[in-house]
Protein backbone atom coordinates (compact mmCIF):
# COMPACT_ATOMS: atom_id res chain seq x y z
CA UNK A 1 0.00 0.00 0.00
CA UNK A 2 1.48 3.42 -0.99
CA UNK A 3 1.85 5.99 1.79
CA UNK A 4 1.13 9.71 1.50
CA UNK A 5 4.00 12.29 1.40
CA UNK A 6 3.04 13.36 4.93
CA UNK A 7 3.39 9.79 6.21
CA UNK A 8 6.72 9.38 4.43
CA UNK A 9 7.96 12.67 5.96
CA UNK A 10 6.80 11.52 9.40
CA UNK A 11 8.67 8.22 8.97
CA UNK A 12 11.83 9.99 7.82
CA UNK A 13 11.86 12.42 10.80
CA UNK A 14 14.26 11.26 13.55
CA UNK A 15 12.35 9.94 16.57
CA UNK A 16 13.92 12.44 19.01
CA UNK A 17 12.99 15.42 16.84
CA UNK A 18 9.52 14.01 16.19
CA UNK A 19 8.96 13.66 19.92
CA UNK A 20 10.09 17.23 20.50
CA UNK A 21 7.84 18.81 17.85
CA UNK A 22 4.82 16.58 18.41
CA UNK A 23 3.55 18.90 21.16
CA UNK A 24 3.80 22.07 19.05
CA UNK A 25 0.61 23.52 17.60
CA UNK A 26 0.16 24.18 13.85
CA UNK A 27 0.61 27.88 14.53
CA UNK A 28 3.82 27.14 16.39
CA UNK A 29 5.17 25.06 13.51
CA UNK A 30 4.26 27.85 11.08
CA UNK A 31 6.23 30.33 13.22
CA UNK A 32 9.12 27.84 13.38
CA UNK A 33 9.34 27.79 9.57
CA UNK A 34 8.87 31.53 9.14
CA UNK A 35 11.22 32.60 11.94
CA UNK A 36 14.54 32.26 9.96
CA UNK A 37 13.15 34.54 7.26
CA UNK A 38 11.86 37.03 9.83
CA UNK A 39 15.20 36.96 11.61
CA UNK A 40 17.08 37.61 8.34
CA UNK A 41 14.65 40.39 7.42
CA UNK A 42 15.16 42.04 10.80
CA UNK A 43 18.95 41.63 10.65
CA UNK A 44 19.46 42.71 7.04
CA UNK A 45 16.68 45.26 6.45
CA UNK A 46 15.01 46.56 9.59
CA UNK A 47 18.03 46.88 11.89
CA UNK A 48 20.19 48.81 9.35
CA UNK A 49 17.22 51.08 8.67
CA UNK A 50 16.71 51.89 12.34
CA UNK A 51 20.49 52.27 12.81
CA UNK A 52 20.65 54.66 9.82
CA UNK A 53 17.81 56.74 11.30
CA UNK A 54 19.71 56.85 14.62
CA UNK A 55 23.01 57.82 12.90
CA UNK A 56 21.24 60.59 10.98
CA UNK A 57 20.85 62.47 14.28
CA UNK A 58 24.57 62.18 15.12
CA UNK A 59 27.95 63.47 13.86
CA UNK A 60 29.29 59.91 13.45
CA UNK A 61 32.14 59.30 11.00
CA UNK A 62 32.82 55.68 10.05
CA UNK A 63 36.54 56.35 9.44
CA UNK A 64 37.10 57.70 12.99
CA UNK A 65 36.27 54.77 15.18
CA UNK A 66 37.41 56.08 18.58
CA UNK A 67 35.83 59.54 18.19
CA UNK A 68 32.99 60.47 20.53
CA UNK A 69 29.62 60.33 18.77
CA UNK A 70 27.51 63.39 19.58
CA UNK A 71 23.73 63.65 19.23
CA UNK A 72 23.15 66.75 17.09
CA UNK A 73 19.38 66.56 16.59
CA UNK A 74 18.06 67.70 13.23
CA UNK A 75 21.23 69.60 12.20
CA UNK A 76 22.15 67.10 9.45
CA UNK A 77 18.67 67.44 7.95
CA UNK A 78 18.84 71.24 8.19
CA UNK A 79 22.21 71.26 6.39
CA UNK A 80 21.09 68.93 3.61
CA UNK A 81 17.79 70.70 3.03
CA UNK A 82 19.44 74.11 2.72
CA UNK A 83 22.49 73.02 0.69
CA UNK A 84 22.37 74.44 -2.87
CA UNK A 85 24.80 71.75 -4.10
CA UNK A 86 22.49 68.93 -3.04
CA UNK A 87 19.56 70.88 -4.48
CA UNK A 88 21.59 70.92 -7.73
CA UNK A 89 21.95 67.11 -7.65
CA UNK A 90 18.19 66.83 -7.07
CA UNK A 91 17.66 68.94 -10.19
CA UNK A 92 20.08 66.75 -12.14
CA UNK A 93 18.05 63.74 -10.98
CA UNK A 94 14.81 65.49 -11.97
CA UNK A 95 16.20 66.24 -15.45
CA UNK A 96 17.27 62.63 -15.81
CA UNK A 97 13.90 61.35 -14.52
CA UNK A 98 11.74 63.56 -16.73
CA UNK A 99 13.88 62.96 -19.82
CA UNK A 100 13.99 59.19 -19.45
CA UNK A 101 10.30 58.87 -18.56
CA UNK A 102 9.21 61.04 -21.49
CA UNK A 103 11.22 59.14 -24.10
CA UNK A 104 10.64 55.70 -22.60
CA UNK A 105 6.87 56.19 -22.51
CA UNK A 106 6.73 57.70 -25.99
CA UNK A 107 8.97 55.13 -27.69
CA UNK A 108 7.83 52.22 -25.49
CA UNK A 109 4.16 52.79 -26.22
CA UNK A 110 4.82 53.30 -29.95
CA UNK A 111 6.81 50.06 -30.14
CA UNK A 112 4.12 48.17 -28.20
CA UNK A 113 1.47 49.51 -30.54
CA UNK A 114 3.48 48.35 -33.57
CA UNK A 115 4.38 44.94 -32.08
CA UNK A 116 0.73 44.37 -31.12
CA UNK A 117 -0.16 44.29 -34.83
CA UNK A 118 0.01 40.81 -36.27
CA UNK A 119 2.86 40.49 -38.76
CA UNK A 120 5.49 37.95 -39.80
CA UNK A 121 8.47 37.78 -37.41
CA UNK A 122 6.55 39.47 -34.59
CA UNK A 123 8.06 37.27 -31.87
CA UNK A 124 11.60 37.63 -33.25
CA UNK A 125 11.33 41.45 -33.21
CA UNK A 126 9.98 41.37 -29.65
CA UNK A 127 13.01 39.32 -28.56
CA UNK A 128 15.45 41.66 -30.35
CA UNK A 129 13.85 44.75 -28.82
CA UNK A 130 13.89 43.25 -25.33
CA UNK A 131 17.63 42.34 -25.48
CA UNK A 132 19.10 45.61 -24.01
CA UNK A 133 17.00 45.18 -20.87
CA UNK A 134 18.71 41.87 -20.15
CA UNK A 135 22.23 43.33 -20.04
CA UNK A 136 23.99 44.44 -16.89
CA UNK A 137 23.85 48.25 -16.36
CA UNK A 138 27.61 48.30 -15.71
CA UNK A 139 28.27 46.59 -19.06
CA UNK A 140 25.85 48.94 -20.85
CA UNK A 141 27.56 51.96 -19.25
CA UNK A 142 30.96 50.72 -20.36
CA UNK A 143 30.15 49.98 -23.97
CA UNK A 144 28.19 53.22 -24.43
CA UNK A 145 31.28 54.98 -23.12
CA UNK A 146 33.12 53.52 -26.11
CA UNK A 147 30.25 54.36 -28.46
CA UNK A 148 30.37 58.00 -27.28
CA UNK A 149 34.14 58.38 -27.95
CA UNK A 150 34.47 61.38 -30.32
CA UNK A 151 37.35 59.90 -32.39
CA UNK A 152 36.49 56.21 -32.56
CA UNK A 153 32.93 55.89 -31.26
CA UNK A 154 30.05 55.00 -33.54
CA UNK A 155 27.56 57.47 -32.04
CA UNK A 156 29.20 60.65 -33.35
CA UNK A 157 29.56 59.10 -36.83
CA UNK A 158 25.84 58.23 -36.91
CA UNK A 159 25.02 61.83 -35.89
CA UNK A 160 27.40 63.07 -38.61
CA UNK A 161 25.68 60.85 -41.18
CA UNK A 162 22.32 62.52 -40.45
CA UNK A 163 23.40 66.09 -39.63
CA UNK A 164 26.79 66.62 -41.25
CA UNK A 165 28.34 67.88 -37.98
CA UNK A 166 32.07 67.14 -37.61
CA UNK A 167 32.30 64.05 -35.31
CA UNK A 168 35.40 65.31 -33.51
CA UNK A 169 33.86 68.73 -32.78
CA UNK A 170 31.93 67.57 -29.72
CA UNK A 171 31.99 64.86 -27.08
CA UNK A 172 28.78 63.55 -25.60
CA UNK A 173 30.08 62.66 -22.13
CA UNK A 174 32.64 65.46 -21.84
CA UNK A 175 30.36 68.38 -22.66
CA UNK A 176 28.39 70.08 -19.88
CA UNK A 177 25.39 70.64 -22.15
CA UNK A 178 25.41 67.16 -23.73
CA UNK A 179 26.35 64.86 -20.83
CA UNK A 180 22.86 64.97 -19.16
CA UNK A 181 21.37 63.95 -22.53
CA UNK A 182 24.00 61.23 -22.97
CA UNK A 183 22.83 59.44 -19.83
CA UNK A 184 19.17 59.90 -20.84
CA UNK A 185 19.85 58.32 -24.25
CA UNK A 186 21.54 55.27 -22.68
CA UNK A 187 18.86 54.71 -20.05
CA UNK A 188 16.16 55.12 -22.70
CA UNK A 189 17.94 52.59 -24.93
CA UNK A 190 18.18 50.12 -22.07
CA UNK A 191 14.77 50.45 -20.40
CA UNK A 192 12.34 51.34 -23.21
CA UNK A 193 11.73 47.58 -23.79
CA UNK A 194 10.46 47.30 -20.22
CA UNK A 195 7.86 50.02 -20.81
CA UNK A 196 7.05 48.39 -24.13
CA UNK A 197 6.36 45.02 -22.47
CA UNK A 198 4.02 46.58 -19.89
CA UNK A 199 2.19 48.55 -22.61
CA UNK A 200 1.98 45.39 -24.70
CA UNK A 201 0.32 43.57 -21.78
CA UNK A 202 -2.16 46.46 -21.56
CA UNK A 203 -2.86 46.44 -25.30
CA UNK A 204 -3.37 42.67 -25.36
CA UNK A 205 -5.84 42.89 -22.47
CA UNK A 206 -8.25 45.03 -24.55
CA UNK A 207 -11.04 42.77 -25.83
CA UNK A 208 -11.59 42.82 -29.61
CA UNK A 209 -15.34 43.29 -29.28
CA UNK A 210 -14.79 46.88 -28.11
CA UNK A 211 -13.13 47.76 -31.42
CA UNK A 212 -15.77 45.78 -33.33
CA UNK A 213 -18.57 47.68 -31.56
CA UNK A 214 -16.79 50.97 -32.26
CA UNK A 215 -16.43 50.03 -35.94
CA UNK A 216 -20.15 49.20 -36.13
CA UNK A 217 -20.82 52.67 -34.70
CA UNK A 218 -18.56 54.05 -37.45
CA UNK A 219 -15.96 55.40 -35.08
CA UNK A 220 -12.76 56.35 -36.92
CA UNK A 221 -9.42 54.67 -36.07
CA UNK A 222 -8.25 57.92 -34.49
CA UNK A 223 -11.37 58.04 -32.29
CA UNK A 224 -10.98 54.36 -31.36
CA UNK A 225 -7.38 55.06 -30.35
CA UNK A 226 -8.31 57.96 -28.03
CA UNK A 227 -11.52 56.50 -26.56
CA UNK A 228 -10.61 52.80 -26.28
CA UNK A 229 -6.86 52.19 -26.54
CA UNK A 230 -5.52 55.07 -24.43
CA UNK A 231 -7.99 54.77 -21.49
CA UNK A 232 -7.52 50.99 -21.36
CA UNK A 233 -3.71 51.17 -21.45
CA UNK A 234 -3.41 54.18 -19.13
CA UNK A 235 -3.28 52.22 -15.80
CA UNK A 236 -0.51 50.01 -17.25
CA UNK A 237 1.32 53.08 -18.50
CA UNK A 238 1.05 54.68 -15.08
CA UNK A 239 2.47 51.55 -13.55
CA UNK A 240 5.43 51.64 -15.94
CA UNK A 241 6.01 55.34 -15.23
CA UNK A 242 5.96 54.80 -11.46
CA UNK A 243 8.22 51.77 -11.66
CA UNK A 244 10.76 53.47 -13.90
CA UNK A 245 10.47 56.66 -11.85
CA UNK A 246 11.37 54.85 -8.63
CA UNK A 247 14.19 52.91 -10.32
CA UNK A 248 15.67 56.00 -11.96
CA UNK A 249 15.44 57.99 -8.75
CA UNK A 250 17.90 55.44 -7.34
CA UNK A 251 20.01 55.23 -10.53
CA UNK A 252 23.69 54.66 -9.78
CA UNK A 253 25.62 51.97 -11.68
CA UNK A 254 24.88 53.00 -15.25
CA UNK A 255 25.75 56.67 -14.71
CA UNK A 256 28.85 55.91 -12.62
CA UNK A 257 30.21 53.72 -15.43
CA UNK A 258 29.28 56.21 -18.12
CA UNK A 259 30.21 59.64 -16.75
CA UNK A 260 31.15 59.12 -13.09
CA UNK A 261 28.94 62.13 -12.30
CA UNK A 262 30.92 64.48 -14.55
CA UNK A 263 31.87 66.69 -16.28
CA UNK A 264 32.11 68.63 -13.00
CA UNK A 265 29.03 67.47 -11.19
CA UNK A 266 26.52 68.00 -13.98
CA UNK A 267 25.42 64.34 -14.08
CA UNK A 268 25.92 63.70 -10.38
CA UNK A 269 22.61 62.13 -9.42
CA UNK A 270 21.50 61.90 -5.78
CA UNK A 271 22.67 58.31 -5.29
CA UNK A 272 26.16 59.14 -6.63
CA UNK A 273 26.33 62.23 -4.41
CA UNK A 274 25.20 60.15 -1.45
CA UNK A 275 27.94 57.59 -2.09
CA UNK A 276 30.53 60.43 -2.20
CA UNK A 277 29.30 61.83 1.12
CA UNK A 278 29.29 58.40 2.77
CA UNK A 279 32.40 56.71 1.39
CA UNK A 280 34.67 59.47 0.08
CA UNK A 281 34.08 62.27 2.58
CA UNK A 282 33.17 59.78 5.32
CA UNK A 283 30.42 62.02 6.76
CA UNK A 284 28.40 59.02 7.89
CA UNK A 285 25.82 60.84 10.04
CA UNK A 286 25.23 63.41 7.33
CA UNK A 287 25.01 60.71 4.64
CA UNK A 288 22.57 58.76 6.84
CA UNK A 289 20.25 61.79 7.00
CA UNK A 290 20.60 62.10 3.21
CA UNK A 291 19.72 58.40 2.83
CA UNK A 292 16.68 58.80 5.10
CA UNK A 293 15.40 61.69 2.94
CA UNK A 294 15.80 59.58 -0.21
CA UNK A 295 14.26 56.56 1.53
CA UNK A 296 11.14 58.50 2.59
CA UNK A 297 10.76 59.86 -0.96
CA UNK A 298 11.11 56.42 -2.56
CA UNK A 299 8.84 54.87 0.09
CA UNK A 300 6.18 57.50 -0.62
CA UNK A 301 6.43 56.87 -4.36
CA UNK A 302 6.33 53.11 -3.76
CA UNK A 303 3.09 53.54 -1.78
CA UNK A 304 1.51 55.26 -4.77
CA UNK A 305 2.94 52.50 -6.97
CA UNK A 306 1.32 49.76 -4.88
CA UNK A 307 -1.99 51.62 -4.95
CA UNK A 308 -1.81 51.91 -8.76
CA UNK A 309 -0.87 48.22 -8.98
CA UNK A 310 -3.96 47.25 -6.95
CA UNK A 311 -6.14 49.33 -9.27
CA UNK A 312 -4.74 47.48 -12.27
CA UNK A 313 -5.35 44.16 -10.50
CA UNK A 314 -8.98 45.13 -9.80
CA UNK A 315 -9.50 45.56 -13.54
CA UNK B 1 -16.74 66.75 -4.63
CA UNK B 2 -19.40 66.38 -1.92
CA UNK B 3 -18.72 62.62 -1.81
CA UNK B 4 -15.02 63.35 -1.43
CA UNK B 5 -15.51 65.70 1.53
CA UNK B 6 -18.10 63.46 3.19
CA UNK B 7 -15.59 60.57 2.81
CA UNK B 8 -12.97 62.72 4.52
CA UNK B 9 -15.36 63.54 7.35
CA UNK B 10 -16.35 59.88 7.81
CA UNK B 11 -12.66 58.79 7.72
CA UNK B 12 -12.98 56.67 4.56
CA UNK B 13 -9.88 55.22 2.92
CA UNK B 14 -10.18 56.44 -0.71
CA UNK B 15 -10.39 60.23 -0.14
CA UNK B 16 -7.73 60.16 2.55
CA UNK B 17 -5.44 58.08 0.33
CA UNK B 18 -6.01 60.67 -2.36
CA UNK B 19 -4.91 63.46 0.02
CA UNK B 20 -1.82 61.46 1.07
CA UNK B 21 -0.94 60.73 -2.58
CA UNK B 22 -1.24 64.44 -3.45
CA UNK B 23 1.04 65.33 -0.52
CA UNK B 24 3.67 62.76 -1.56
CA UNK B 25 3.58 63.94 -5.18
CA UNK B 26 3.77 67.59 -4.04
CA UNK B 27 6.75 66.75 -1.80
CA UNK B 28 8.60 65.04 -4.67
CA UNK B 29 7.91 67.99 -7.00
CA UNK B 30 9.10 70.44 -4.30
CA UNK B 31 12.25 68.35 -3.82
CA UNK B 32 13.21 68.47 -7.47
CA UNK B 33 11.97 71.83 -8.73
CA UNK B 34 14.67 74.33 -9.73
CA UNK B 35 12.81 77.57 -8.80
CA UNK B 36 12.53 78.05 -5.02
CA UNK B 37 15.06 76.96 -2.40
CA UNK B 38 12.34 77.18 0.28
CA UNK B 39 10.34 74.60 -1.72
CA UNK B 40 13.31 72.26 -1.57
CA UNK B 41 13.78 72.96 2.16
CA UNK B 42 10.20 72.05 3.08
CA UNK B 43 9.88 69.18 0.58
CA UNK B 44 11.01 66.50 3.00
CA UNK B 45 8.49 67.36 5.70
CA UNK B 46 5.67 67.39 3.11
CA UNK B 47 6.71 63.98 1.74
CA UNK B 48 7.12 62.60 5.26
CA UNK B 49 3.63 63.77 6.30
CA UNK B 50 2.17 62.30 3.09
CA UNK B 51 3.95 58.96 3.55
CA UNK B 52 3.02 58.57 7.23
CA UNK B 53 -0.55 59.62 6.41
CA UNK B 54 -0.64 57.02 3.61
CA UNK B 55 0.41 54.27 6.03
CA UNK B 56 -2.21 55.30 8.60
CA UNK B 57 -5.15 55.90 6.23
CA UNK B 58 -4.60 52.61 4.37
CA UNK B 59 -6.06 51.01 7.52
CA UNK B 60 -9.27 53.09 7.33
CA UNK B 61 -12.47 51.31 6.23
CA UNK B 62 -13.29 51.47 2.49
Amino acid sequence: MSSTPMERAAKATPRLLAKRISGISDRGIAWLFVSPTIFLLLAINIFPLIWTIYLSFTNYRANRIGREVKFIGLRNYERILSDPDIWQTMQATAHFLLGTLFFQVLIGFSLAWLINRKFKGNDLWTTIIVLPMMLSPAVVGNFWKFLYQPQTGLFNYVVTFFTGVDPSSYTMIGDVALAPWAIIIVDTWMWTPFVMLICLAGLRSIPDYLYEAASVDRASKWRQFWTITIPMVLPFLMLAVLFRGIENFKMFDLVVQLTGGGPGSITELTSINLKREAFEKWRTGYASAYAVILFVTVFGLASIYVKALNKVKER
Amino acid sequence: MITFFSGLMRLRRSPWEMVATILIALGVVMLMQPFFLWGYTYSFIVTLIGTVMFIIVSHFPE
